[in-house]
């Protein structure tokens, strides 16, 4: 994986080292020096000012955002619950446009996508903010602060789709936080990538209306979904949001024949009831279908959850057999590395078709999307 | 300090949380001008009926020490004409000073500089004189630590606890389109990273919450209110149609007896207006109610243990 940053973008070169810049929430300079160091000027980074596309204009300057089911009402002077779209006057601004975290080429294996050109390259951006306030983020100071909190890159649509192809990926991916946030972004650098042969996907909860949903998909090329349980409970208790709007970007991701994957991410005691796992696999095969890909991954203890222990794999084997035993052809185990749960197998002949170890490729049996040994049609897009 | 005991024919001990509000009509013109000598007798007067001392530097000794580093928390999130005006602060940290703190101890502070400076407070991180500054100057931030108490987990403005020791709360009454009523209570959003993710259900129970964590429910001492000018509806920002020049300054050391009385003090307003109460509305600010609970505990809200002190210059 590669990271970028400023300078190295001003310089149009890429580096090769480093991990995800996840910034702090904390301006700098040096906070016991301050009647030394500090200045006076804000330690803002850059607020984009493009007014967004799905809003409705209230009474008294108000503003309701339609983009998300928790359609915000907004006074004037205030953001939404994402922390990165505000009132100004009336009128409903995204200030992350073109304003991405230092971007990253990752694996396409990382997001995860196991049926989408495996063994390639995405072109990662993100921006502040989320719709979501999960306990367990694992990007919780990127996706639950607001823009000016963390530094950020001046990365035009153009620009992101130049250094994708200059870094050799396939494809961008719109992710870390939660593309729907920075939704006028994503739409933008997916309608420029798409005019220049570059894909996109989009890992997201999947917490968006079905208007801009439909909008995006035509745009785009596959979608992740993070199904963060199966009960109205855990969505509202853990997540603050609710189960049935995501329900309903699955079946319209279904219905409308993009590639999409699931993921399941297993929390300890909050979302590994069995009978639970159960019904979500059946409702599944009965609503969306036997062959999408499910990631039944590994939970680790961050944010608001610290006080959980990691998954146990057995669970995460549970799970699989279960999904198995209802008829799932596609099932996989996360953030295991070195667990066979991490392979496709061919659901004919029960042969390894693609072979993995954490992010790595290490055997490819596909010819023409076609199972090697069987002929099997294997689901995906792989070119 | 700011409150009265009473013997109920039960025998149990009721101690009422005192609030003064004190009223000078001239104090505020039509045009928004404020007149600083009435002003800083109307907080003298406040401090003084609160603690039944004969002077504001008595008073204030209840409840700060010389040495204390203390913060000023104002909330300028409304823009000009819906914010703490500059001059209540200045007259807090003048009598601060007159008291004996110096001014290099004082911290005049809220979310950002540029929303500071916009409604007029006077910037100020290495001068001489009272500090006065955001949270996103930098150097100061957020802190690294998440503070977490039931529905938080935010991280705190290190103004508090880096900065300062203590707080004086200097909210502006207003109307909130979501929690009903903007005061103290809610001026603490102002404090941490993430206020977007605490509006849902009227703000309830997260306003209560935060006020909750140590670090703010200990650090509290004392508010004192901007009721200047008060806007009955269509808040947080600003609607003159909505603005009654009210004249007056709420003092107390029990900032949900402070939020209740000024939840009053707006239904009285927009009565004039011909609104309906809050309540009819359906944006009570139930806020103030939870605060008041037994789960919270941070003070009082129903008049029959409030000690309400009405005085006018």
């Amino acid at each position: 994986m590669t990271s970028f940053n400023r300078r190295q973008f001003l310089k149009s070169s890429l580096a090769t080292a480093g991990g995800l810049m996840i910034p702090r929430v904390i301006p700098e300079g040096s906070f016991l020096g301050l009647s030394e160091n500090a200045s006076a000027a804000p330690a803002q980074t850059g607020l984009s000012h493009v007014e967004a596309k799905y809003y409705k204009k209230l009474e008294d300057e108000e503003v309701e955002c339609l983009l998300c089911p928790r359609q915000c009402k907004v006074g004037d002077r205030e953001r939404g619950y994402c922390g990165c779209r505000e009132n100004q006057n009336g009128i409903y601004y995204t200030l992350v446009h073109s304003y991405s975290s230092p971007p990253n080429d990752d694996p396409i294996e990382k997001k995860p996508f196991f049926h989408f050109l495996p063994g390639t390259k995405a072109f990662s951006i993100a921006t502040a903010g989320c719709n979501l306030n999960c306990k367990f983020c694992q990007n919780w100071e990127l996706s639950q602060v607001r823009p000016e909190q963390i530094k950020s890159i001046y990365l035009p649509p153009e620009d992101v789709v130049s250094y994708a192809k200059d870094s050799g990926c396939r494809s961008i991916a719109y992710t870390y936080s939660e593309p729907t946030v920075f939704y006028e972004y994503m739409l933008d650098c997916a309608i420029a990538g798409k005019r220049n042969g570059t894909k996109s996907v989009v890992i997201t909860a999947g917490y968006i209306n079905p208007d801009p949903l439909m909008e995006l998909i035509r745009e785009v090329d596959a979608v992740k979904v993070d199904f963060k349980g199966f009960t109205e409970k855990y969505y509202q208790d853990i997540c603050r949001a609710k189960l049935k709007p995501v329900m309903d970007t699955l079946e319209l991701l279904a219905k409308n024949r993009i590639w999409y994957e699931i993921v399941y991410l297993m929390v300890p005691t909050l979302n590994d009831n069995f009978d639970d796992i159960r019904s979500m696999c059946k409702w599944i095969i009965k609503d969306l279908g036997k062959d999408v890909p499910v990631h039944f991954t590994r939970f680790q203890p961050l944010y608001l959850l610290k006080n959980l222990p990691p998954t146990p794999v057995s669970t995460l084997d549970r799970a699989r057999e279960i999904a198995m035993e209802e008829g799932m052809n596609y099932v996989y185990v996360g953030n295991v590395p070195g667990h066979p749960g991490e392979n496709t197998y061919c659901p004919t002949c029960k042969k390894v078709v693609i072979g993995r170890e954490g992010f790595t490729i290490l055997e490819m049996n596909l010819k023409d999307g076609k199972c090697k040994f069987c002929g099997k049609v294997i689901p995906g897009v792989w070119n | 300090m700011g409150s009265k005991k009473q013997i109920l024919n039960s025998g149990d001990i009721l101690v009422k949380s005192r609030v003064v509000v004190v009223k000078s009509p001239g104090v505020i013109s039509a045009s928004g001008k404020v007149d600083k000598i009435l002003l800083s007798k109307m907080v003298e007067r406040g401090l003084s009926q609160l603690t039944f001392e004969s002077n504001s530097s008595d008073a204030l000794r209840h409840f700060f020490s010389p040495t204390d580093q203390i913060g000023l928390k104002v909330n300028c999130l409304g823009g000009e004409m819906a914010s703490t005006h500059p001059e209540v602060a200045l007259t807090v940290a003048d009598l601060l000073k007159r008291a004996g703190n110096k001014d290099k101890n004082m911290v005049i502070w809220d979310r950002s500089s540029e929303e500071l400076e916009e409604i007029g407070f006077p910037l100020n991180v290495k001068g001489e004189g009272y500090l006065c500054l955001g949270t996103d100057t930098q150097g100061v931030g957020y802190s690294n630590d998440l503070i977490e108490y039931k529905n938080i987990g935010s991280l705190l403005s290190q103004v508090m606890g880096k900065l300062t020791n203590v707080q004086i709360n200097v909210p502006v009454l207003k109307d909130h389109g979501l929690s009903g009523v903007t005061c103290s209570l809610k001026n603490y959003y102002g404090a941490i990273h993430n206020p977007n993710k605490y509006h849902e259900n009227g703000c309830d129970p997260y306003i209560a919450d935060l006020n909750s964590v140590p670090q703010i429910r200990e650090q509290q001492k004392l508010v004192v209110c901007d009721a200047l000018r008060v806007q009955c509806n269509g808040g947080p920002s600003y609607h003159p149609k909505w603005a009654e020049n009210f004249g007056g300054i709420i003092i107390g050391d029990d900032p949900v007896a402070v939020d209740f009385v000024g939840y009053q003090i707006i239904d009285k307003i927009r009565g004039k207006f011909g609104l309906p109460t809050l309540e009819k509305a359906n944006r009570k600010p139930k806020h103030i109610f939870t605060a008041a609970d037994k789960d919270h505990q941070l003070g009082k809200a129903n008049m029959a243990e409030i000690d309400l002190v009405e005085t006018a210059i």
